[in-house]
């Protein structure tokens, strides 16, 4: 991992020392006079996975809640593995999925209602062509609901059972139960389930690149189009030309991986401490 | 005013009613996919589809045999290259590592790369291994897979392992046994289905990258199977149809989309029975 680490600091050396902390903050992306900055990239990675957590939050713990708690005996098992297969969707499948259905029902149903409504806020303005963050937002909102919710299931599931009987024994219903005795419980854990869900949608590449719009520039609109780290590597990468480009997109891949592996540590750590130490949510 | 009993139970209710909902709502999507999948993918599938070469940008027919070819070969390289170094970590944390400092950092450097953006490790083998030599290949392609099944293989081997019931382990040993052989004779061979379900799964999960492949299997529109050139792989393929101009590749992408999903899906549920028909044998 530190060799990793090493070879990304390496690699990306030319355009650290060319750019400086700017490369951070500019939005200039001009592989023709050779000046790099990052910033619609980092932006847009930032902005639609926390777009797919805001989605994808309640819904994963929705269904951790109901599989442990509320579900009939017969119904967990079939859904449970219905939602990890879910997960093992090829995310270029998504991608494909995403320009051929998505697009087209956001154009139709969604996006017009919601202009007229509230189109007055900036996040809701300019015109909507299909390619846009909101449509990133939605892809990685359906691709990580089943990681956030296989790792929410396991930490409920290893909330002791006297915690339920005593909130029962008190009077409490159901719900009251699930919510005064479960989840606090639980609390710690089910927030690394969703930061480990943030790391995935932070790095997903292919259902992103495919409906993000891959356009540099810095846009308060989900309805417009935007960039991701990830898109912007996978993208020009092979189309790189000049040294510093390489260098520039090798810096990208250094900032990501950064974040990625923060986000993951955190998790990790979250996780660890309420189910102690299985590897909970570590397979695909 | 309803009474407070009446309301607490009420809300009980409707909260029970939303997470059913979200049940619903969150195995949709599945079920979406799969659906347009067929909907859209079967009618571009017949034979030429299997056995033929895709034809020049913008003419109809063609097939996708390349690609077939191609994952096979990318994805059973990274198999070679990544199961044997997994499995072997996951018998070193469980049968030696123990909860040693050495054995703690393998495990979290395990779970963190688990959690790397594929790409980041496509740029990072691009570095190690298309830079050196000058070219894209699909060698550079199983690289890059079987760096991204390394850790998981080894957690579950681990896993798997930790399940053994340590009186075999000593019965092993005590009829003298030397420990690498209690190791691999005895304690894999009682995990071995669960080891082999954990394999598969990664193998389902890297059959789909897309991400890592981009620079460095590349993608290739001829039939090649020489390992050290670009090749094609269904996971590129997709990409590539679906976002090129061209209806006709449009309708091929939900074809080759809806071969590879039947391919993963089938790996998955097959790497789920391997270890149920394990437990009665196995544990």
């Amino acid at each position: 991992m530190l060799g990793l680490f090493l070879q990304l600091v390496v690699s990306a050396w030319p355009a650290i020392r060319a750019f400086g902390a700017g490369f951070l903050f500019s939005s200039t992306w001009d592989p023709v006079r050779d000046v790099y900055g990052a910033a619609p990239m980092i932006y847009g990675t930032v902005v639609s996975s926390v777009l797919a957590l805001l989605l994808a939050v309640p819904l994963a713990v929705g269904v951790a809640i109901f599989l442990t708690e509320f579900a009939p005996g017969w119904m967990r098992g079939p859904i449970g593995a219905l939602v990890e297969l879910l997960a093992a969707i090829p995310s270029v499948v998504y991608g494909l999925w995403g320009i051929f259905v998505l697009l087209p029902a956001l154009r139709e149903f969604v996006v017009p209602p919601l202009q007229a409504t509230l189109g007055w806020l900036p996040l809701f303005s300019g015109t909507f062509r299909g390619n846009s963050m909101l449509a990133a937002g939605i892809i990685l909102a359906v691709m990580i609901v089943p990681y956030i919710s296989a790792v929410a299931r396991e930490v409920l599931l290893a909330v002791p059972k006297h915690q339920r009987e005593a909130a029962l024994a008190l009077g409490a219903t159901r719900w009251e139960m699930v919510w005064t005795a479960v989840l606090p419980y639980g609390r710690a854990g089910i927030t690394g389930a969703i930061v480990l869900g943030l790391g995935r949608a932070l790095g997903e590449t292919m259902a992103v690149t495919m409906v993000v719009g891959n356009r540099h520039a810095l846009s308060l609109s989900l309805l417009e189009p935007g960039y991701s780290m990830a898109a912007a590597i996978a993208n020009e990468f092979t189309e790189a030309t000049t040294a510093m480009h390489i260098a520039a997109l090798f810096e990208i891949g250094l900032v990501l991986f950064v974040m990625t592996v923060l986000v993951n540590a955190v998790a990790r750590l979250l996780v660890w401490r309420v189910t102690g130490g299985t590897p909970a949510g570590s397979r695909g | 005013m309803i009474d407070r009993r009446t309301r607490r139970h009420l809300v009980s209710r409707v909260m029970t009613g939303t997470t059913v909902v979200a049940a619903v709502a969150a195995v949709l999507p599945l079920f979406l996919i799969l659906a347009y999948l067929v909907l859209k993918g079967f009618s571009s599938i017949n034979w030429a589809f299997f056995v033929e070469t895709p034809a020049a940008p913008g003419s109809t027919g063609g097939g996708v045999s390349n690609a077939i070819v191609g994952s096979a070969m990318v994805v059973g390289v990274g198999t070679l290259i990544g199961v044997p170094l997994g499995v072997g970590a996951g018998v070193y944390l469980a049968e030696y590592g123990g909860t040693g400092r050495m054995a703690q950092m393998v495990r979290f450097v395990a779970d963190v790369l688990n959690g790397t953006p594929s790409i980041v490790v496509g740029v990072f083998v691009w570095t190690w291994m298309v830079k050196p030599m000058g070219h894209f290949s699909a060698l550079a392609g199983s690289v890059a897979l079987a760096v991204l099944m390394i850790p998981m293989v080894t957690r579950t081997t681990e896993e798997m392992l930790r399940l053994v019931p340590g009186s075999l382990r000593e019965a092993a040993l005590a009829l003298g046994y030397s420990r690498w052989r209690a190791s691999l004779g005895i304690v894999v061979r009682t995990a071995l289905p669960g080891v082999v379900t954990g394999a598969l799964i990664a193998v389902a999960r890297i059959a789909g990258e897309t991400a890592p492949l981009l620079f460095t299997t590349l993608g290739n529109l001829n039939f090649k199977t020489d390992l050290l050139q670009p090749m094609q792989t269904l996971s590129l393929q997709v990409f590539v149809y679906a976002t090129g101009p061209f209806p006709e590749w449009h309708r091929l992408a939900w074809g080759v989309a809806l071969v590879l999903v039947v391919l993963v899906l089938l790996t998955n549920i097959a790497a789920r029975y391997a270890t149920r028909s394990g437990r009665a044998t196995g544990r």
